[in-house]
């Protein structure tokens, strides 16, 4: 890495050579550590999801000494065992035309050519270990009477390359990770540190060396000391309040090292999923996804007619009464080519354009999902079997059954493609400091395709850091196990207790949650789904009056140093609120429609995403200058040598 | 601009709301002395997860300077494992094959009385009111419920056909959430479900074939050593597992750990 402070430009340490050729070139020249070093260099590892779980068990297993954290009891419940749909891989097990170029390929244009082409090449590279990997392992994969793999179709793909197990993908992958972690706790290479939150980066020489926890049973502050740190702790879609991640995801873990000097990349690249649960009531504590394979067999669609979407809306009609010819399948209308498997981000623009067009059902935010040409087609059994799970649980929150009527979905936030700023190493512009996963920023553009999210994080956690960091690593040997008691340490954590002694005595009248929702509300409204110019600067302003009622009418009861859940939100969320800024500051100045981020400005007369690449072909990466201050942005410019970009088209 | 609206049930049914009377264990700490406390809570939307009724109420006492009732939860959909809570007598509420995150208010009546308790087994002790610690199930993990092999330079993923009635077998097992609710729900506070659907899954499948007796019986060791009770077949795991894990799982750990022996 190495930043230019005068044109504010950043370059990513790409290797030379052809696209095909680069990770090879790199593999064969990186430094190594040889096997009787590597037990004395400790590596921190923050995330115990599929990222966190593979760097852990993979560094584990090369030899070094890894100490692992995680927030949850256990790490087998990161985030990721929520995955449902499946992991892509480049096998061509199907014989459908698939290779590593086209999984390349399809990433960077799904990405809308916002990513770095040398990273997505290496993902697609790898993709096929991880299968092996997971096999292996005991991951039980769904197969074919013949005993091979099956494999099915997601969004942004015209061939059938996803591997899932039922509607549990990110469990079984994630308990495979957590397989092989637990061997190598077995072991003793890595120790477990669970129920743990990191509350700071430590640096040390300007290094990265260790972290400050807090440790949630007993609320005291601990220090850990490392000769590097990986940070694997998911991404910041909870900055919504709604969304469907899990309750305890956070951002916290990539803002503080964003305020010790990491830079933040893109971080207005918020993926919003078109198939999930609608909003039920105001006590609604997240939102439930129903995986994006429902769209293989699924039909989505509205009325035709205003008058119907009306009578549905107040329970006059009901959506099996409504006649084929009445009904707007508007995906196959619009996208014939892809239908309903366009990518994410033109599925859920075009399900709030018919809302907003006053087409929509259920409250009016709600299009159908309907299965019933799938079950005439295929069989209620064969449905069944598919995702019989998904129905299951979408009756339990409904109340309603799938097979007879069709499901109500709406768009909710779901991924956040922006995040740490990493380089061809995933190293951060602090050294030492890497970021995988989620976390980081690298392989997904503007919009991440559907179950290429499992694939980055096992490919970051099992194929590419476990060499990338030996290279950092291989010039630490001479390095002593680094103490816990420098001054930087004492320093972290003296900050550390004084912010949260601040918050103990604010003592004021809003609970930590109805704060969040406040936030969540500016956010979905303006740095949601449609941003322009006018609703952004209002988001700005909002969440700089959530900011000053948060730090000035919080209440927190129980003790600063002790069990305290309360405490625990009101930590992540003071970060949400300024994650929640940058957010909106990043998409004021992104000028174009790109993926996930859509500028109501600049949108194609049919309302498609309008790039504008003479402009905005760069990674926005911000640096912070001190608190309250404006952050500066540095550039990495995207240069596209081996595909052409081209105006997305899914017609 | 479209906002969230809030107050309009998706199905179109009128939102209903009910009163309720909840009794909730509350305990300091793992030696404190826990009582139950009794709670009113009005205008419960039917529509809301039980959790979601948990926060409504946890609202209500941070209102009144009140600390919060602790209890473990994070995904909300069923999967994770995290959340637990004895439910008028049942692990995850009287609801079948879900977990206490996907129970809903509608389930409920006006005017009912809720008693909620923390699972209560020699093996998980208690940390906070409703929370308590399972970090014995990661032990036993770790003592064994995994295929030994290092990352890297494995065979095709499709070198090994297995026959898919097989790979299905094994999902049934792997479905295992680690919740404990098995545990909770045994008289003996044994483990033997949740050991038995690692074994078995990993039994099953020619990968983990190879290691299948060793593992039975480190994992049987490990157990018996952090106090976890001995089966004795009542079913009672079963019947609540909220993922269904179906006991014939422990007739297979059963021989695995016999070849053991009988190499021993
Ligand atoms: C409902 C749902 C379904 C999905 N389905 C798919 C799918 O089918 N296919 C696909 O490819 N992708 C899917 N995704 C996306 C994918 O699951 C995630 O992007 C991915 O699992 C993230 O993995 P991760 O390892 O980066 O982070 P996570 O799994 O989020 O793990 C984060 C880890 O960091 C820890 N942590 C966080 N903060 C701290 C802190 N401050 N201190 C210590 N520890 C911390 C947590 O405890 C946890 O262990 C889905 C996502 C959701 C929400
Ligand atoms: S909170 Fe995850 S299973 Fe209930």
């Amino acid at each position: 890495m190495s930043t230019d402070k005068k044109t504010k430009t950043i370059v990513a340490k790409i290797p030379e050579g052809a696209l095909s050729e680069k990770w090879s070139n790199y593999k064969a020249q990186q430094k190594l550590v040889n096997p009787s070093n590597k037990r004395r260099l400790d590596v921190i590892v923050v995330g115990t999801g599929l990222a966190g779980a593979s760097a852990a068990a993979a560094l584990g297993e090369l030899g070094f000494n890894v100490l692992n954290f995680c927030i949850q009891d256990s790490p087998r419940r990161a985030h990721s065992i929520a995955a449902q749909g499946g992991i892509n891989a480049a096998k061509n097990y199907q014989n459908d035309g698939d290779s590593v170029y086209r999984l390349f390929y399809d990433t960077i244009k799904g990405g809308d050519y916002r990513a770095r082409e040398a990273n997505v090449y290496r993902l697609a590279e790898v993709s096929n270990s991880i299968i092996d990997q997971c096999v292996a392992q005991g991951v039980p994969f769904a197969r074919e009477y013949g005993g091979l793999l099956d494999n099915r179709s997601f969004g942004g793909a015209q061939v059938s390359r996803t591997f899932y197990a039922r509607g549990q993908t990110g469990q079984q992958l994630l308990l495979g990770a957590y397989s092989a972690l637990s061997r190598q706790v077995h072991k003793g290479s890595v120790k477990l540190y669970t129920r743990r939150e990191m509350l700071d980066l430590v640096v040390v020489d300007g290094k990265a060396r260790g972290i400050i926890v807090r440790n949630l049973i007993t609320g005291k502050i601990e220090r850990y000391s490392a000769h590097a740190v990986v940070i694997g702790t998911g991404g910041y879609g909870n900055a919504f309040f709604l969304s469907t991640n899990a309750m305890e995801s956070n951002g916290s873990a990539a803002w503080q090292v964003y305020k010790k000097g990491a830079y933040f990349a893109n971080p207005c690249y918020a993926q919003i999923h078109p198939t999930c649960i609608p909003v039920q009531g105001e006590m609604q504590s997240k939102l439930t996804l129903m995986s994006e394979s429902l769209r293989n067999d699924g039909r989505i669609w509205v009325p035709k007619k205003k008058e119907d979407a009306q009578a549905v809306r107040a329970g006059k009609l009901k959506p099996t009464e409504i006649a084929e010819e009445d009904r707007d399948y508007y995906l196959e209308r619009r996208y014939p080519a892809f239908g309903n498997l366009v990518p994410r981000d033109v599925a859920s623009r075009a399900a709030k354009e018919r809302c907003d067009a006053g087409y929509g059902v259920g409250s009016g935010l709600a299009v159908y999902l309907d299965f019933k040409d799938a079950i005439e087609r295929l069989g209620k059994d064969v449905v069944e079997t598919r995702y019989g799970n998904l129905f299951q649980m979408y009756e339990k929150i409904v109340d309603d059954n799938p097979y007879e009527t069709p499901m109500m979905i709406y768009p909710a936030i779901h991924y956040t493609m922006g995040g740490i700023w990493v380089d061809y190493e995933l190293q951060t512009t602090i050294p030492g400091l890497y970021s995988i996963g989620e976390a980081n920023f690298s392989d997904h553009g503007a919009n991440r395709l559907g179950a290429s999210a499992l694939m980055q994080g096992l490919a970051d956690g099992y194929f590419v850091l476990p060499y990338t960091i030996q290279n950092y690593l291989a010039d630490e040997i001479r390095t002593p196990r680094i103490s816990t008691d420098l001054p930087e340490f004492a320093e972290a954590e003296r900050n550390i207790l004084e912010r949260i002694e601040r918050l103990m005595s604010i003592k004021g009248k809003r609970s930590v949650d109805s704060l969040h929702k406040q936030l969540g509300h500016t956010m979905w409204d303006f740095v949601g789904m449609g941003r322009n110019k006018k609703g952004l600067l209002k988001a700005i302003d909002e969440i700089k009056q959530v900011k000053k009622e948060f730090w000035s009418n919080v209440f927190i009861p129980g003790e600063g140093l002790d069990l305290n859940v309360e405490l625990e939100k009101a930590l992540r969320l003071a970060d949400f609120i300024e994650i929640g800024e940058l957010m909106a500051r990043d998409a004021l100045h992104r000028e174009e429609s790109c993926g996930g981020h859509f500028r109501e400005e600049y949108q194609t007369p049919e309302g498609e995403a309008l790039r504008q690449d003479d402009k905005f072909n760069y990674v926005a990466c911000w640096k912070y200058m001190g608190e309250d201050k404006e952050p500066e942005m540095y550039k990495e410019e995207l240069k596209y040598e081996f595909v052409q970009v081209q105006q997305r088209n899914y017609k | 601009m479209s906002s969230y609206k809030y107050n309009n049930a998706i199905t179109n049914n009128m939102e209903k709301t009910i009163n309720i009377n909840l009794r909730i264990w509350r305990q300091r700490g793992p030696k404190a002395k826990g009582a139950f406390e009794s709670y009113k809570l009005d205008g419960v939307s039917t529509d809301s997860s039980f959790l979601e009724m948990l926060d409504q109420l946890n609202e209500q006492l941070i209102s009144e300077g009140k600390e919060p009732i602790v209890f473990d939860h994070d995904c909300r959909e069923g999967i994770c494992g995290m959340c637990s809570l004895y439910i008028n007598g049942h692990p995850h509420g009287p609801d079948e094959d879900i977990t206490t995150c996907q129970l809903h208010m509608r389930k409920f009546k006006d005017g009912e009385t809720i008693t909620i308790e923390p699972w209560r087994s020699h093996g998980f002790p208690v940390i906070r009111d409703l929370m308590v610690d399972r970090s014995a199930f990661d032990k036993i993990i770790q003592a064994g419920g995994y295929v030994s092999v290092n990352t890297g330079g494995i065979p095709d993923a499709n070198a090994i056909p297995i026959p898919k009635p097989v790979a299905d077998m094994a999902m049934d097992a792997a479905a295992c959430i680690g919740c404990g609710a098995c545990v909770a729900a045994c008289k003996n506070g044994s483990a033997m479900l949740f050991v038995a659907a690692k074994v078995s899954q990993l039994a099953l499948l020619p990968q983990g074939k190879v290691e299948a007796a060793r593992r039975a019986k480190a994992m049987v060791q490990k157990m018996d050593e952090l106090g976890f009770g001995n089966c004795t077949n009542t079913g009672a795991c079963e019947a609540e597992c909220p993922k269904n894990i179906s006991i014939t799982h422990i007739a297979r750990l059963n021989r695995e750990f016999l070849k053991a022996k009988f190499k021993d």
